[in-house]
């Protein structure tokens, strides 16, 4: 049995794949549906969702549409999580490169400086982040991205020590290939499936992250965010509680998604780990 | 002995990463617009440029940067911390008096996940692929992926708004003057929905955890004998696997620590606590940057700690890890 035949096998992976596309169709489809500025006035305030067939969400505490803002925030929370988790999967994969082919003192070095990441809060790091570098769209990303990758260059350490003495490598060697070579022509194709498998964890940590940082508005306020929408709505909490709830339900429905497919890739790939 | 040995040559192994935290985090402050003088003369509505150098020979930040983190190291070897203009205190007292709502926090919900994440984890191993398995691991999921802030918020509107069961935030009642049992117990009521907000997410990790590492142990042949001996199933989980299954579970709760500390300044923010972690958020919004570095140093030292009580919790559990070093 072929892994797409096994992850199509699991309802849960399937169910995660259909949120996912039902994001992400979000995302491309909000410029044709919601074609407006999403933070421009578009009412009354405080409008119940389904009061009014023009706003199907309703509209939140300055008279902006709540669901233009969901649609239009489902492309900002897929590109950060997105960009942040290219990023960290980057750094991570190079750093844990370098660390489990050489070895030694590069190893050393390298995993301490893994370790003080690891020791630091993540969310204590991403404030001080913040702090220093301003909360911009391109600055909350890159933050998010530093934050997240000693885990991915931990297991791409783990499989390059793994790698690096089996016997194709050490043909490769033979034939006189270079370090680079080995590294990212023979090694890094096998090393690569577990570390995108776990990409999946990554990129929800992501998005979590930055809606938090949204939520206390010290990400960037001048894009529709869902973390952004939670935070204004909190000003209102008391009576018009949905203004909170609505975008929270799609950061809990985006976050589940990634990690479904992520859980889904992992069992239809390692189909031996699930047996367990 | 051999016990606390192993555990402080691993705690002694991380005061370098506790400098390399500190160095690193320092330099990056000096990349930040504005110093410490500039936000105080922002508060007292500006002042001219004699009063600001004054200022910065007072705080020693007219020196060059290499001496500047030469000095702020020599001093917290000193256990100083520097002084905060902000609050116009040593940044020591001001984090000291944060310390403990953070502290009780972390306690109640890192208790409510274990215990919890232990419990459901053991249900839903013993009916494997069974409704309490399926059921159990989906609700999981759910908190797993729920943003923890905004478990707080729609939690303060059922219970507190609605249901006017529980305060919606604060950590003591300040308009009336309680003492001994009603004082712990009013403080106790604050903390319900804190610790069940931060604890949610760690909830659905313990248990999943727990399940799969249940779900090993069970396998293996000691199990097999303990039940070929006759042992009742209840004896056989809290007697034989449970405690083996445990390890992963105690691994966790180091690895967690620095989550779960990040994990409290979003939720300190939602109930108003007077936290270490509301302090972090309040320093970055009002650029108190000396208090933020006290911050970094004072949750590395959290973390290191509570892996160095891990450490020996873990030797406790699996006799083993001390008999092979």
């Amino acid at each position: 049995m072929g892994p797409v035949k096994r992850y199509f096998r699991s309802p849960a992976a399937v169910l995660g794949l259909v949120l996912l596309l039902i994001v992400i169709g979000m995302a491309l489809s909000a410029g044709y549906f919601y074609p407006r500025d999403p933070l421009a006035l578009a009412g009354r305030p405080l409008i119940w969702p389904f009061a009014n067939p023009r706003f199907l969400l309703g509209t939140d505490n300055s008279g902006r549409d709540i669901a233009a803002q969901i649609f239009h925030g489902a492309r900002i929370s897929l590109l950060i999580g997105g960009v942040a988790t290219l990023i960290a999967v980057t750094i991570g994969v190079m750093v844990g490169a370098l660390a489990g082919f050489y070895g030694g003192w590069i190893d050393n070095v390298l995993m301490r400086i893994t370790e003080a990441f690891q020791t630091l809060p993540n969310f204590v790091l991403l404030l001080v982040l913040v702090a220093v570098f301003g909360s911009t769209l391109t600055t909350v990303t890159i933050a998010v991205g530093i934050v997240a990758w000693p885990a991915p260059a931990r297991l791409t350490r783990a499989e390059f020590l793994s790698l690096r003495s089996r016997e194709f490598v050490q043909a490769g060697r033979t034939l006189g290939m270079r370090d680079t070579q080995l590294m990212l022509r023979e090694i890094l194709p096998n090393a690569l499936p577990p570390v995108i498998v776990y990409a999946g964890v990554v990129m929800a940590v992501a998005i979590l992250l930055e809606s938090a940082l949204a939520f206390l508005r010290l990400s960037d306020a001048n894009v529709a965010s869902w973390g952004n929408l939670i935070g204004l709505g909190r000003d209102v909490l008391r009576v018009q509680w949905y203004v909170s709830a609505i975008p929270g339900v799609a950061i809990l429905i985006t976050v589940l998604a990634v990690s479904l497919v992520g859980q889904g890739l992992n069992d239809a790939l390692n189909p031996r780990l699930k047996q367990r | 002995m051999r016990i606390l040995s192993l555990a402080g040559r691993r705690l002694a192994a991380s005061i370098p990463t506790l400098f390399l935290i500190l160095i690193g985090v320092f330099l990056l402050l000096q990349l930040a617009p504005g110093d410490t003088v500039d936000a105080m003369m922002a508060q007292m509505g500006g002042g001219d440029a004699a009063t600001a150098r004054e200022l910065r020979r007072f705080y020693g930040l007219d020196v060059s940067v290499p001496v500047q983190l030469a000095n702020y190291l020599w001093r917290l070897v000193r256990l100083d911390l520097g002084f905060s203009a902000i609050y116009g205190k040593p940044v020591a007292a001001v984090i000291l008096e944060r310390l403990p709502p953070t502290l009780l926090l972390m306690t109640s919900a890192l208790s409510f996940a274990f215990f919890f994440g232990l419990v459901l984890g053991v249900i839903a191993a013993r009916g494997v692929n069974r409704w309490p398995d399926t059921l159990i691991s989906t609700v999981g999921l759910i908190f797993y992926a729920t943003p923890s802030f905004w478990f707080g918020l729609m939690a303060i509107v059922v219970f507190s708004i609605y249901l006017q069961w529980l305060p919606a935030g604060g950590f003591e009642d300040i308009g009336v003057v309680r003492t001994g049992i009603w004082r712990v117990l009013d403080i106790a009521s604050h903390l319900v929905l804190p610790s069940l907000t931060l604890g949610l997410i760690f909830l659905a990790i313990y248990l999943r955890i727990m399940r799969a590492s249940m779900l090993e142990v069970l396998n293996l042949d000691f199990v097999r004998t303990a039940r070929a001996k006759g042992l009742d199933e209840t004896r056989i989980i809290t007697r034989h696997v449970l405690r083996n299954a445990l390890l992963p579970m105690v691994t966790l709760i180091g690895l967690q620590a620095g989550t779960m500390l990040g994990g409290s300044v979003v939720v300190e923010t939602v109930f108003s606590l007077p936290g270490l972690g509301r302090l972090a958020y309040e320093s970055v919004v009002q650029r108190d940057l000396n208090t933020l570095l006290g911050i970094v140093f004072v949750s590395a030292l959290l973390v290191i700690l509570v892996n160095f009580i891990t450490d020996l919790l873990y030797a406790r559990l699996d006799p083993r890890i001390t008999a092979e070093s």
